[in-house]
């Protein structure tokens, strides 16, 4: 079996076995009803975890994916609720916002030659900034639209909803596949991460590259917030805080190197599915509380940068 | 950071230690303090009145220092973490680490001087495991202090059970309130810290050593340096430090907050060690600058207050000023300024 799999292997095992052991305790979990609600609950921390993802593999990170949600969420409720948009409109708006932040992020990073974090710092703070200037107070978004998207789902046997935010997450990821693992973009990403210089001497084009891998990040943060618009029905400038440390822990603990050049955007997923498995089984118990999930979350973060360190220092001694 | 790229630019010589008082003066960051403060003036023309009542000073002014000093304390110990090319992004988490312990422990009839030590103790404890990562394992710094930054609050709620627990401790609260010289007790702290460290790092080794690390940690290996020891004393002066300003900032409000103490002020401290001019790629830094760094920040959240503007607005001022100091530092206006007399650099 390809070695470079492992890790991913690793993670997948780690989550079916952390699942039995939740279904152990709780056999509740065992039903297509819980499935259907990780799906719904943890979508716009998935959206925004792809975006992430693209930026850890070209070796940057992007600190303001939190704040674009936040940011997305107000736009998509000014425009809806102070405007009379359609929400359709509304999220194409929003959208095109965030991704030309992104760009703007990814060229400042580029052209300046800053390390990443500290211009996506910048970004974080002039999204969060930005969202409260244009309403320091939460909107409630009432639509037909958006009534008839919180209705529409697919009946799973056993009682489980599919929804339309859970489809959209799964697409996102799909898409994402694709694009990571069989375009040229993938692969100049993967360059870029592996050696920013040997890529530009491989002839990768490394400024429209950053640009896009920011674009991309911030185009699914905005997507993220368009679909916390949808899951919440309210705009507000401090939704989805510290959203972007639950998106990079995701990406770690789904066999992404932080360093660059390597993983699978499937992991994030599994990631992002064990972040959920986490919080759902504390909402089970009922005696533990919420704040177990940040310290699990820490613990699991650790383990993988642990597992990670093992794999890769061991490598260079076998080939 | 996180890109390694070959810089073939020839290294500038570096400038004379002692300085005249005429140039710091000219330094951009004082220029940008001493305008920001006009700005305030304009905006409340009692800005700069100091009174003193009850054996201390009040006024605008002495605020600003007090309410600056959390940050300025964190910002001394981030500013030597930032010079070996790192960073320390889990200070807030271990501020509300140590105001829990202390907190918890003084409710607990655990005598006032001891819990303080503890929750000192822990901050060192914490800022060790960040450098063992660091070091022993070899991790990135920003990637080995996110775990704490996330496990960390979590912690702080199992110390204090997921309750704000208050106090009535005359210690704590002098160490958040108090007032020593006429001056606010976090004030005096920040300000014997700063000079304490700048003593230590200038007047010893120590401070080259740091910086050797940061430009390049093997080659300073190679020449013989304990590297790694250094990085750990470096994480672990940062966890301390965290840990004061977390004993101030729940002496402040009496109470421990393990949500919301020192929540995204690890932020506002690599903001003020940057606008200080520490250099993220390691190697170049300054105590002092970074506390002025935490000064000006302040004095702009302060000055956003006092003219009717809503807090908001402090985020977006807050980012305009990182992307000014990003244009200014980058290699394009280096390349600008290159023939002006008393650029930067």
């Amino acid at each position: 079996m390809n070695r470079s799999l492992r890790p991913l292997l690793a993670t997948t095992l780690i989550f079916l076995f952390a699942y039995m052991l939740a279904v152990s305790q709780q056999p509740a979990m065992l039903s297509t009803r819980v499935l259907g609600n990780f799906l719904t609950d943890n979508a716009f921390l998935g959206i925004a975890a792809v975006g992430m993802t693209f930026v850890i593999l070209s070796g940057g990170i992007d600190l303001s994916v939190g704040a674009v949600i936040g940011f997305t969420t107000v736009l998509v409720a000014v425009l809806i609720m102070w405007l009379q948009l359609h929400p359709l409109i509304a999220f194409a708006i929003a959208l095109i916002v965030a991704t030309g932040f992104g760009a703007v992020m990814g060229a400042a990073i580029h052209y300046l030659k800053v390390p990443s974090f500290i211009v996506t710092l910048a970004g974080m703070f002039l999204a969060r900034g930005g969202a409260s200037v244009l309403s320091p107070d939460s909107i409630g978004i009432e639509h037909p639209f958006f009534s008839a998207v919180q209705k529409s789902y697919i009946l799973l046997p056993g009682g489980g909803r599919f929804t339309v935010v859970g489809m959209i997450m799964l697409a996102v990821f799909a898409c994402a596949i694709i694009l990571a693992h069989r375009t040229r973009f993938g692969s100049n990403v993967y360059a870029l991460g592996g050696s920013e210089t040997s890529a530009a001497l491989m002839g990768v084009p490394v400024a429209r590259t950053t640009i896009s891998i920011y674009a991309l990040s911030s185009f699914l943060a905005g997507l993220a917030g368009v679909v916390f618009s949808l899951y919440t029905s309210a705009g507000y400038s401090l939704n989805a805080l510290g959203v972007e440390l639950d998106a990079i822990a995701a990406v770690v603990i789904g066999g992404t190197l932080l360093t660059g050049g390597y993983g699978f955007v499937a992991g994030t997923f599994i990631g992002v599915m064990l972040q959920g498995l986490v919080q759902t089984y504390i909402v089970f118990d009922g005696t533990l509380s919420s704040w177990w999930t940040k310290i699990v979350v820490g613990v699991l973060l650790f383990m993988f940068i642990l597992l990670q360190r093992l794999v890769f220092k061991a490598a260079p001694r076998r080939t | 950071m996180t890109r390694p790229t070959v810089d073939l630019r020839p290294i500038q010589p570096p400038l004379p230690r002692p300085r005249p008082l005429a140039h710091f003066f000219t330094r951009p960051q004082v220029i940008a303090l001493v305008a920001v403060l006009l700005v305030n003036w304009a905006l409340f023309p009692g800005f700069f009145t100091i009174t003193w009542q009850d054996g201390r000073f009040f006024g605008s002014l002495i605020d600003v220092l007090n309410r600056g000093a959390p940050v300025a304390i964190l910002a001394i110990g981030m500013t030597m973490v930032i010079a070996t090319k790192g960073v320390d992004l889990s200070v807030g988490a271990v501020m509300a680490i140590s105001g829990a312990t202390a907190a918890t422990l003084v409710t607990n009839g655990i005598p006032a001087p001891v819990a303080v030590l503890a929750a000192l103790g822990t901050g060192i404890l914490c800022g060790f495991w960040n450098g063992i990562l660091v070091t022993v394992l070899e991790i990135q710094p920003i990637i080995a202090t996110l775990v704490l930054m996330v496990a960390g609050r979590g912690l702080a709620q199992l110390i204090t059970e997921g309750y704000i627990v208050t106090f009535s401790d005359p210690l704590l609260i002098f160490i958040g309130t108090g007032s020593f010289l006429g001056l606010p007790m976090p004030v005096i702290i920040a300000v014997v810290l700063m000079i304490a460290a700048t003593l230590i790092v200038r007047r010893t080794a120590l401070g080259l050593l740091i910086e050797a690390v940061g430009v390049n940690r093997s080659a300073a290996r190679f020449a013989g340096l304990k590297a790694n020891a250094l990085l750990l004393i470096v994480y672990t002066f940062a966890g301390f430090c965290a840990a004061i300003s977390g004993l101030i900032v729940a002496g402040d409000i009496r109470g421990a907050d393990a949500n919301n103490a020192g929540l995204w002020l690890e932020l506002d401290a690599i903001l003020a060690v940057v606008i200080g001019g520490t250099s993220l790629m390691g190697g170049r830094f300054s105590i002092p600058m970074a506390v002025l760094g935490a000064l000006i920040i302040q004095s702009m959240n302060t000055g956003i207050l006092i003219s009717g503007f809503s807090p908001e607005f402090n985020l977006v001022v807050k980012s305009a000023v990182i992307i000014v100091i990003l244009v200014l530092q980058s290699p394009i206006s280096a390349r600008l300024f290159r023939r002006l007399p008393g650029a930067q650099k």
